[in-house]
């Protein structure tokens, strides 16, 4: 049989996703055995130019990790669409945008002015911010622009198949391999690697079914009981809105979901499906109650799009323009 | 002008470049060294709970997610005002001295332990952690594999899961030590202990018994006078959770010794439009560019500044190593950028010691892991020694605790500017003076930032394999004169070297 041809490639990302394959242990020398790596920047010496001169769909299967951050994760989305039979977006920043697409609430401007000019240690009275060129005496430096926002890997590029997660457990991710070696997939555009049901389906607590609570607490607010549901409890969880696959890893050592899994077959939108739940769950019977229970909820869209905001409805209300550094031209010679 | 650009350097997090500008006659007119990546993390803390942060901002790494769900609670701690009980301190100082045993260790064996134990002239092919197990043995390389596993365990049994633990939270963690835990975790810190002992006898074998890696140690191309900086306790011995900042100058004076939340007063980032990632230097100095010695403001924030910024190590047998390697250096401070894996060793000792102390600690399992605040001071720093450096999250809420301002110094931030310094120093000594460009330097080149293991490079730490790089010279007309390149068989980490003249 001839071998697989892998890629692995990381976007805008934290490294996570490809520690998640290094946890395959024993299961990543087995990989080994069926795929040849043509491409993994982190683990062998594949380059850019490399890839370029591959003949388009002659890599088997690439697992996309990170978020599109800036014009040059654009061109590898791209460049890798084109060389790949299969593109898998791997992990939640490439299928969710996951928690830096929080930045999608102020825009990448902010950020960067936050980073550079305006933030508390910064020694830059000039208002500096990286430019995409940059002259020097002996040359032209250059750097990848930021684009206007953060995109999932499906916004940029046709996607075949996602394996959500932050980052996706092991033990999903060589199931979801072996999937695929055994070429026993579902149809274009699933899910894989992950269970159809929600978090709750795994959480071991009991549930009554109803959340007790006039108002919602914070973690730091207090000790949960260690068998009862925490959204019961008054601890806001995602577990309701968030695909199962984890194994309810985060509920175990007595903390709430965040839903670094994505939202569950057949939802669309994580954030207004939690929502969904959590009011539907309310005790409350008067909408003055209600409001009220929702009110004390600290930071609604960093709660419920924790991990989904670039994904979600709520990115249409983002703005595609131009990237704040993207034309930026500066050099030495105009500096002080 | 000759132009050298070494892109892509794919060991980095996201893209990472350099390059290397040549004067009429061949020699190295400026380094630049560019971290091209950019996620605005300060920006989108802003609105979020503070109690959230640990969980929020360890997503800056996956390699490190530990260091940052530390300092993010230590801030979060001082923001509500509250003290976590002292179980819950041990606790998060048990989980973080795994996490740094099994940090310290991947970065030697995996990506730094190529260069020593296979040896940096070696043919590349062989200079991978396979070539690693190939000298060491396979009984030596599972030794090797289970201690990653082990730390690895720590981490999840205290903190749900290994990559972005959930356990610290304002007031304490999240979950008690049980008696059968508390076994288990002996069982590891003793292996932890043994670990650190048996990586030591190797680099005494491998690396202080040849004459030409004691050389290359101590050479001029890979020498740096910077001050330095590390977390130190009462009796300035090194500490990773917790402590007070000292700074000792070029000559190993003290320069400052401050808490944690006077950062602000002793450091300050330089902000450059040619990269992502600010420059900071100490204040009370000054910015005077990329240079090093006693004039300039760049420190370093590595095991070995942290070594010199001590003055001991608060563990028996690291005390012991320590004292070695200072005496075999000839004595504080050490400025030898490439001693820095030898001090990185006897902090992985002093991890799996600490980690094995606490795992002891009658009291560990005392169920008391919470303290509930009860009020608000509005600001917080945490300070943590990350693995790559001095790492501060410094937050200021509103009266719910709602973050208004955030700004993080992460670990290798600290150390950017020394690290474009020694790109630069490399090059200069490997290129120029009429002699050819051999394949030899894109290892040397290498081997001059990869002492730092800058966390660009992170998810690299657990993963064989050599930076892929290609050197292009062009000749002052723009046309390309060299090509070097280093290519990847298809088996994946095997590679090799190829020179093209074109």
């Amino acid at each position: 049989m001839e071998k697989l041809k892998l890629a692995v490639y990381w976007a805008s990302s934290c490294g996570g996703c490809d520690i998640a394959l290094v946890e395959l242990g024993e299961h990543l020398l087995e990989l080994a055995q069926l795929a040849d790596i043509v491409f993994w920047p982190c683990a062998t010496d594949g380059k850019y130019s490399d890839v370029e001169a591959m003949e388009d769909g002659s890599i088997d299967l690439t697992l996309f990790n990170g978020a599109i951050r800036t014009d040059h994760d654009r061109h590898l989305a791209e460049l890798l669409r084109a060389k790949s039979r299969l593109l898998v977006a791997f992990g939640s920043c490439a299928t969710e945008g996951c928690i830096p697409s929080l930045s999608n609430i102020r825009g990448a401007a902010y950020a960067l002015q936050r980073a550079s000019i305006d933030n508390l240690t910064s020694d830059n009275p000039d208002g500096i911010v990286p430019c995409a060129e940059y002259v020097v005496p002996e040359g032209k430096l250059s750097l990848p622009a930021l684009e206007s926002r953060v995109h999932t890997l499906q916004q940029i590029v046709p996607v075949d198949y996602s394996i959500p997660g932050c980052p996706p457990h092991h033990d999903q991710v060589w199931r979801a391999i072996s999937q695929i070696i055994a070429g026993e997939l579902p149809a274009r555009g699933a899910t894989i690697g992950a269970d159809p049901r929600t978090v709750c389906d795994q959480c071991p607590r009991t549930r009554t079914g109803r959340i007790h609570v006039s108002r919602f607490l914070r973690v730091h607010e207090g000790e949960p009981a260690p068998d009862t549901c925490l959204l019961e409890q008054g601890y806001l969880c995602a577990g309701p809105a968030t695909r199962a696959g984890c194994g309810a890893l985060c509920i175990g050592a007595n903390m709430p979901c965040r839903g670094c899994y994505g939202p569950p077959e057949g939802v669309a939108d994580q954030g207004a499906a939690l929502l969904g739940a959590v009011t539907a769950g309310l005790e409350a019977k008067s909408d003055g109650e209600i409001r009220a229970a929702l009110e004390s909820i600290a930071d609604p869209v960093g709660t419920f799009y924790r991990f989904s905001l670039a994904a979600s409805i709520l990115h249409t209300l983002g703005s595609d323009g131009e990237g704040p550094n993207q034309s930026c031209v500066a050099s030495q010679e105009d500096r002080p | 002008m000759k132009r050298i650009t070494i892109d892509p350097i794919t060991r980095l997090e996201g893209h990472g470049k350099i390059t290397i500008f040549l004067d009429d006659r061949g020699d190295v007119a400026n380094a630049y060294f560019q971290v091209p990546e950019f996620r605005g993390f300060e920006a989108f803390c802003e609105g979020r709970p503070v109690e959230e942060m640990p969980r929020i901002t360890q997503r800056i790494c996956g390699v490190c997610p530990m260091a940052h769900h530390m300092a993010a609670a230590k801030a979060a701690d001082a923001v509500f005002g509250v003290e976590p009980p002292p179980a819950a301190l041990r606790i998060r100082e048990l989980a973080y001295s795994a996490f740094v045993s099994g940090d310290h260790a991947t970065h030697f064996y995996v990506l730094a332990g190529p260069d020593f134990i296979v040896g940096p002239e070696a043919d590349p092919a062989e200079r991978s952690i396979l070539g690693v197990i190939g000298q060491v043995g396979m009984t030596m390389g599972r030794r090797v594999i289970q201690h990653l596993q082990e730390t690895h365990e720590v981490v999840a049994l205290l903190g749900g899961r290994f990559v972005h633990p959930v356990m610290a939270l304002p007031g304490g963690v999240s979950k008690a030590v049980t008696a059968e835990m508390q076994t288990r975790l002996q069982e590891i810190g003793e292996d932890l202990v043994e670990f650190g002992l048996f990586s030591l006898d190797l680099w005494r074998q491998t690396v202080l018994g040849n004459p030409a890696y004691r050389e290359m140690i101590e050479s001029e191309a890979y020498l740096h006078r910077t001050h330095s900086m590390g977390l130190v306790d009462a009796d300035n011995r090194l500490n990773f959770y917790d402590g007070n900042v000292r700074v000792v100058d070029v000559e190993g004076y003290e320069m400052a010794r401050y808490a944690p939340q006077e950062y602000r007063d002793y450091v300050a980032e330089r902000v450059e439009p040619w990269s992502y990632v600010k420059l900071p230097y100490l204040k009370q100095i000054g910015w005077r560019g990329l240079e090093d010695g006693m004039e300039s403001g760049v420190y370093r924030a590595t095991p070995l500044g942290r070594l010199n910024a001590a003055e001991g190590m608060a563990t028996p047998r690291a005390q012991e190593a320590y004292e070695e390697y200072l005496e075999a250096m000839g004595g504080k401070p050490v400025h030898a950028t490439l001693a820095t894996h030898w001090a990185r060793l006897v902090e992985l000792l002093y991890a799996g010691e600490r980690m094995l102390e606490l795992a002891r600690h009658p009291e560990l399992t005392d169920p008391h892991v919470r303290v509930i605040p009860d009020g608000i001071v509005g600001e917080g720093v945490g300070t943590v020694e990350a693995p790559r450096g001095t790492l501060t999250h410094h937050y200021i809420t509103d009266e719910r605790g709602i973050i208004t301002r955030a700004n993080l110094i992460v670990g290798t931030t600290n150390n950017h500017a020394a690290i474009c310094m020694s790109i630069k120093k490399a090059a200069q000594s490997l290129i120029g003076g009429g002699r050819p460009v051999t394949q030899g330097l894109l290892n040397k080149v290498e081997m001059a930032f990869r002492a730092y293991d800058p966390c660009f490079a992170c998810a690299t730490h657990a993963l064989p394999g050599e930076m892929p790089l290609e050197i292009r010279i062009y000749d002052h007309e723009g046309q390309l004169q060299t090509q070097l390149q280093r290519h990847t068989e298809s088996t994946g980490p095997h590679a090799r070297y190829e020179e093209r003249l074109s």
